[in-house]
C-alpha cells in the first residue's frame, strides 16, 4: 500500500517539462481549458493595452506626430478586436468553464473534445488577427494589421478601399473565434441543462449558473449572424459578391445591422457573466443570501431577450425613419429597467449585511458605482437626438470603456481575485491585491471620467491627432496620464498573480466562509471534481451544512 | 469656449437636442444622487467591525413590495425620457420645409467635403456658405447627404446633431443659423486614414453678404492670355482631378479649384490657404496631410512657382 503512495507522489515530479506542456495542449479537462482561456486572454490583455498606450501617447497634445495616422488606424482596429475578441470573450468563457461544472456538481462540461476544440479555434483567430502585421501585405506589398475599424463599417472593407490582406486577416480571426465562441455556448448550455447534481432544480441553480445560461444562448443567437457577415464579406472580397460592395449596388447599412445585431448583444454577453461574479462576490462578502434571486433570475432573461432589440441605437445617425428611431429610444430605455433592478437587489443584498472588504468585494462595490454612472450614461445616448450630437464622439468612447473597463473588468477582477484560490490552492496577496485596486481605480477614473468632456466639446473618436483650440487639450492630457496609473494597477496584478501562485499562503478548501458546490471540494480541485457527486436542497448547500438550526431551503 | 461646445446651440436642431439633453441630464443627476447616496450609506453603514460578534446577519431572501416599488418607478421615468425624446425625434426629421430654404448637396471625399447649390449653379469645396435665418421668417438649408466613397458624419455641433453621408444611401439633415458666424466642425465617421484631418467649415454669413459670395461663385474666371501656372495646371495629372471652370480642367475627383482664392484654407481646413502653404501642397501634399489623395505632383520649382501664381489668380 504504501508504495503505491510513493509511486504516485513522485510521478508528477519525474514528468518532464515538455511532457508537462504537452499534457496542457491535449488537455479536454474543463479546468485546465478554463485556465487556458484565462491566460490566453491576460496575454492580450497586456497587449490591447499596449495598443491603447499608444493611442493615449499619440493624444496627449494636439498635432503631435509619436505615430502616423496608419499606424494610429490600425492601433485602434487591433485594440478594439483584441479586447473584445481575444480578451473579454475568452475571459468570460475562461471562468464559466472553470466554474459552471464545480457550482452544478458536475465532474465536467457535457462535451470535453468540443471545449477543446473551441479553445483552440478561439487560439487561432488570435494567431490570424496577429498574423496580419506580417503577412497583411500579401502579394500588393500594402496593408498590414487591419486599419478598418473594429466594427469595420463597408465599403472600407471592400478591395477597392482595403488593398492587401489585412481585413482578410480580421475576417478570419473573426470567422474562428466565432466557431469557437458557438461551440462552448452550446457546450454551456447542455451542461447546464443536462448536469446538474441531484436536487439542483433549475430555481436551486447558484445565479452565476442562471448568467451564464442565459450569456450562452445569446452568444448563439448572436455570433451566428456575425459569422455570416464575415462569410459575406469574404465572398464580396473574393468571388465577385456585391453584399456591402457600394460601388455595384452593395448596401454599407446591411453591414450596419448585421454588425450591431452583434455588435449589442454582445455587451450583455460580457455583462452578464460580469454580473454572474458580483452576485456570486456581494452576498458572501455581506454574509447574506442574494436578494430577490426570482427576480434576479427574470431580470437576466429580460436583459437577453430586449438586449436582442436595441441594436439599431448604434445607428441613430446613419437617417433611419423617425419612427424606427423612436422605437429603438423606447427598448434600449427599457432595458435600463431589468439593469436597474439587479443594482437594487445587489445594494438590498449588502443592507443590514456585514460587509467585508477584502480584494472581491473592493472591485464589486466598485463595479456597482461604476456601472451606474455607465447605464446611466446609457439612458443619455438612448436618447437619439443626444445620441446625434454625442454618437461617434469621445462620449461615447468613455461610455463604453464605463460599461467594460468599469463594470465588466472590474467585475472579472473581483473574480480572479475570489477564485484563485480555488484554481491554484493559494490567496493572492491582500495587500498587492489592494494596492491593484487603488492604482486601478484611479487610473480608471482619471482616464474614463475625464473622457466624457471632449465628446461633450465636438471631438469624436478615431482621430490621430486633433486641433488646437478646441478646448480637448486638458482633458486629453489628464485622460493619458490616467493611463499610466492603470498601468501601474496591471503590472501590480501580473506580479501578484505570479508570486503568490509561488510563494502565496495555502488557501484551504473555503477560504471565504462560502456557501456554493465548488468551496466544498479542495483547492485546486482534482481532475474529476468531486469524488462523490453532491447532493443538494438549497441554493447555498454550504450554508445548510454550516448552519443545521437555520436551513436555507425552509425559506426558499 | 470651445468652438464645437454641443451645450453653446445656435441653429434649433442643435437647439431642441440642447433643450432635451438638459432635461435628460437632470433626471439622470437626480437618480444618480438617490443611488449613489444609497451606496455609499450601505458602505459606510453596514461595513464590518472589529467589534462585532462572528454571527451572521439576517438572511432576508426578498420582498415583493420592494421590488414592485423599484420596478414601477424606473419604469415611470424611461416613459418619460421617452416620450421627450420622441417630440424631439419628430420635430428635427419631420420639419416643415418653407419656401425660402436653401439646399445643398453635400458630398463626403476622402478626406474633403465637395458642396454643389444645384439652385445657384454653385460648386464649391471644404467651406460651406449659408445664410443666416431669422427666427420670424426662417430661411433654413438643407442639406442632402451623399459620399462618392467610402462612410462620413457631417457634424458641426453647434448647428445640429450629426448625419452620416452613406454611399447608395441619401440623407438628409437641416440648419437654420441664428447669428452669423464661422462655426466648426469635422468629420465624425471613420473613412479611412486621414478621417482626422476632414474639417468641416461653415459661414453663416448676414443676406447680404451671403448674395455678394454666390455673386462672386458664379463668375467664371477671365479668359485671357495662357499663363506659365495655367500651362504647368492643364498638361499636368492636375485636370484629373480638379475643375476650374471656364478651362479643359474638368476632374472631380478633387476639389473644384474654380474660386480657390475665396476659400480660408485648403486640403479639408488642415491648413491655411497662403501661397508658401499652397506651393507646400503641390510640392509634397503628405508634409500637411499623410495619406491624403493628393499626390506629390514632382514638379520643378520653377513650374511649381508658376503653379502657385496661377492658383493664386483663381479668386
Amino acid at each position: 500500500m504504501s508504495t503505491t503512495t510513493i509511486a504516485i507522489s513522485e510521478l508528477p515530479a519525474a514528468r518532464p517539462f515538455t511532457l508537462r506542456l504537452h499534457d496542457w495542449v491535449t488537455t479536454v479537462d474543463h479546468k485546465r481549458l478554463g485556465i487556458l482561456y484565462i491566460l490566453f486572454a491576460l496575454v492580450f490583455l497586456i497587449v490591447g493595452g499596449i495598443e491603447a498606450t499608444i493611442m493615449r501617447w499619440q493624444l496627449v497634445r494636439p498635432h503631435n506626430d509619436l505615430v502616423s495616422p496608419e499606424v494610429f488606424n490600425r492601433m485602434f482596429t487591433m485594440h478594439g478586436t483584441t479586447m473584445i475578441f481575444f480578451v473579454a470573450m475568452p475571459l468570460v468563457f475562461g471562468f464559466a468553464n472553470y466554474l459552471v461544472p464545480l457550482m452544478i456538481g458536475a465532474r465536467d462540461m457535457a462535451f470535453p473534445r468540443l471545449n477543446a476544440f473551441s479553445f483552440w479555434m478561439t487560439a487561432l483567430g488570435g494567431i490570424f488577427l496577429y498574423f496580419s502585421f506580417l503577412g497583411g501585405d500579401g502579394l500588393y506589398g500594402a496593408g498590414s494589421a487591419p486599419d478598418v475599424g473594429w466594427f469595420a463599417y463597408a465599403p472600407l472593407t471592400a478591395k477597392t478601399f482595403s488593398v492587401g490582406h489585412s481585413t482578410d486577416f480580421w475576417t478570419l480571426s473573426l470567422l474562428s473565434s466565432g466557431i469557437g465562441s458557438i461551440g462552448t455556448a452550446i457546450n454551456i448550455i447542455a451542461t447546464i441543462l443536462c448536469m446538474r447534481c441531484p436536487g439542483m432544480t433549475l430555481g436551486k441553480m447558484p445565479l452565476l449558473v442562471w448568467l451564464n445560461l442565459v450569456m450562452a444562448g445569446l452568444v448563439i443567437l448572436v455570433v451566428s449572424p456575425l459569422s455570416a457577415a464575415q462569410i459575406m464579406l469574404l465572398i464580396d472580397r473574393y468571388l465577385g459578391g456585391h453584399f456591402f460592395d457600394t460601388q455595384a449596388g452593395g448596401s454599407a447599412v446591411i453591414w450596419m445591422h448585421f454588425f450591431w445585431i452583434f455588435g449589442h448583444p454582445e455587451v450583455y454577453v460580457l455583462a452578464l457573466p460580469a454580473f454572474a461574479f458580483a452576485s456570486e462576490i456581494i452576498p458572501v462578502f455581506s454574509r447574506k443570501a442574494i436578494f430577490g434571486y426570482p427576480v434576479m433570475v427574470l431580470a437576466t432573461i429580460a436583459i437577453g431577450f430586449i438586449g436582442m432589440s436595441v441594436w439599431a441605437h448604434h445607428m441613430f445617425t446613419v437617417g433611419m425613419s423617425a419612427g424606427a428611431n423612436t422605437f429603438f429610444v423606447l427598448s434600449t430605455m427599457a432595458i435600463a429597467v431589468p439593469t436597474g433592478i439587479k443594482i437594487f437587489n445587489w445594494l438590498a443584498t449588502m443592507w443590514g449585511g456585514k460587509i467585508r472588504f477584502a480584494a472581491p468585494m473592493l472591485f464589486c462595490v466598485a463595479f456597482l458605482f461604476q456601472f451606474l454612472v455607465a447605464g446611466l450614461t446609457g439612458v443619455t445616448l438612448a436618447v437619439a437626438p443626444l445620441d446625434w450630437q454625442l454618437g461617434n464622439s469621445y462620449y461615447v468612447v468613455a461610455h463604453f470603456h464605463y460599461v467594460i473597463v468599469g463594470g465588466i473588468l472590474f467585475c472579472i477582477f473581483g473574480a480572479f481575485y475570489y477564485w484563485f484560490p480555488k484554481a491554484s490552492g493559494k490567496m493572492l496577496n491582500e495587500t498587492l491585491g489592494k494596492l491593484h485596486f487603488w492604482l486601478f481605480t484611479i487610473g480608471f477614473h482619471l482616464t474614463f471620467d475625464f473622457m466624457h468632456v471632449p465628446g461633450l466639446l465636438g471631438m469624436p473618436r478615431r482621430i490621430y491627432t486633433y486641433e488646437p483650440g478646441r478646448g480637448w487639450d486638458t482633458w486629453n492630457l489628464l485622460v493619458t496620464v490616467g493611463v499610466l496609473f492603470q498601468g501601474a494597477g496591471i503590472l501590480v496584478f501580473a506580479f501578484n498573480l505570479v508570486w503568490s501562485y509561488l510563494r502565496g499562503k495555502a488557501a484551504g478548501n473555503d477560504p471565504w466562509d462560502a456557501w456554493t458546490l465548488e468551496w466544498s471540494t479542495s483547492s485546486p480541485p482534482p481532475v474529476y471534481n468531486y469524488a462523490v457527486i453532491p447532493v443538494v436542497r438549497s441554493r447555498r448547500p454550504l450554508w445548510d451544512l454550516k448552519h443545521p438550526e437555520d436551513l436555507d431551503w425552509r425559506y426558499e | 469656449m470651445s468652438p464645437t461646445n454641443i451645450f453653446a446651440p445656435v441653429s434649433t436642431p442643435a437647439d431642441s437636442i440642447f433643450g432635451l439633453s438638459i432635461f435628460v441630464l437632470l433626471n439622470v443627476a437626480a437618480i444618480f444622487i438617490v443611488v449613489f447616496a444609497l451606496l455609499a450609506y450601505v458602505v459606510v453603514r453596514f461595513r464590518n467591525k472589529r467589534s462585532d460578534d462572528q454571527k451572521e446577519p439576517a438572511q432576508i431572501y426578498g420582498s415583493t413590495q420592494v421590488e414592485l416599488a423599484w420596478t414601477v418607478i424606473p419604469v415611470l421615468i424611461v416613459l418619460a425620457l421617452f416620450l421627450a425624446s420622441a417630440r424631439v425625434i419628430a420635430s428635427i426629421q419631420d420639419p416643415p420645409r418653407p419656401r425660402g430654404a436653401l439646399q445643398v448637396i453635400v458630398t463626403g471625399h476622402q478626406y474633403w467635403w465637395e458642396y454643389r447649390y444645384p439652385s445657384l449653379n454653385i460648386v464649391t469645396a471644404n467651406e460651406l456658405h449659408v445664410p443666416v435665418s431669422d427666427p420670424a421668417h426662417p430661411t433654413p438649408t438643407f442639406l442632402t447627404l451623399l459620399s462618392a466613397d467610402t462612410d462620413h458624419s457631417f457634424w458641426v455641433p453647434r448647428l445640429a446633431g450629426k448625419t452620416d453621408l452613406i454611399p447608395n444611401h441619401p440623407n438628409q439633415m437641416w440648419i437654420d443659423p441664428h447669428e452669423p458666424g464661422l462655426f466648426l466642425g469635422q468629420c465624425a465617421q471613420y473613412c479611412g486614414t486621414q478621417h482626422a484631418k476632414m474639417l468641416l467649415r461653415v459661414y453663416v454669413q448676414p443676406r447680404d453678404e451671403f448674395e455678394r459670395w454666390v455673386h462672386e461663385q458664379q463668375q467664371s474666371p477671365q479668359a485671357g492670355t495662357l499663363s506659365d501656372g495655367q500651362r504647368v495646371f492643364e498638361s499636368t495629372a492636375c485636370v484629373n482631378c480638379h475643375t476650374i471652370s471656364g478651362t479643359p480642367a474638368k476632374g472631380r475627383f478633387g476639389p473644384d479649384l474654380t474660386h480657390l482664392m475665396s476659400r480660408a484654407t485648403i486640403a479639408a481646413g488642415a491648413a491655411p490657404n497662403t501661397s508658401q502653404i499652397l506651393r507646400l501642397w503641390i510640392k509634397n501634399p503628405d508634409a500637411i496631410k499623410p495619406g491624403s489623395k493628393m499626390p506629390a505632383m514632382g514638379l520643378n520649382d520653377q513650374d511649381l512657382d508658376a503653379l502657385t501664381a496661377y492658383l493664386e489668380t483663381l479668386h
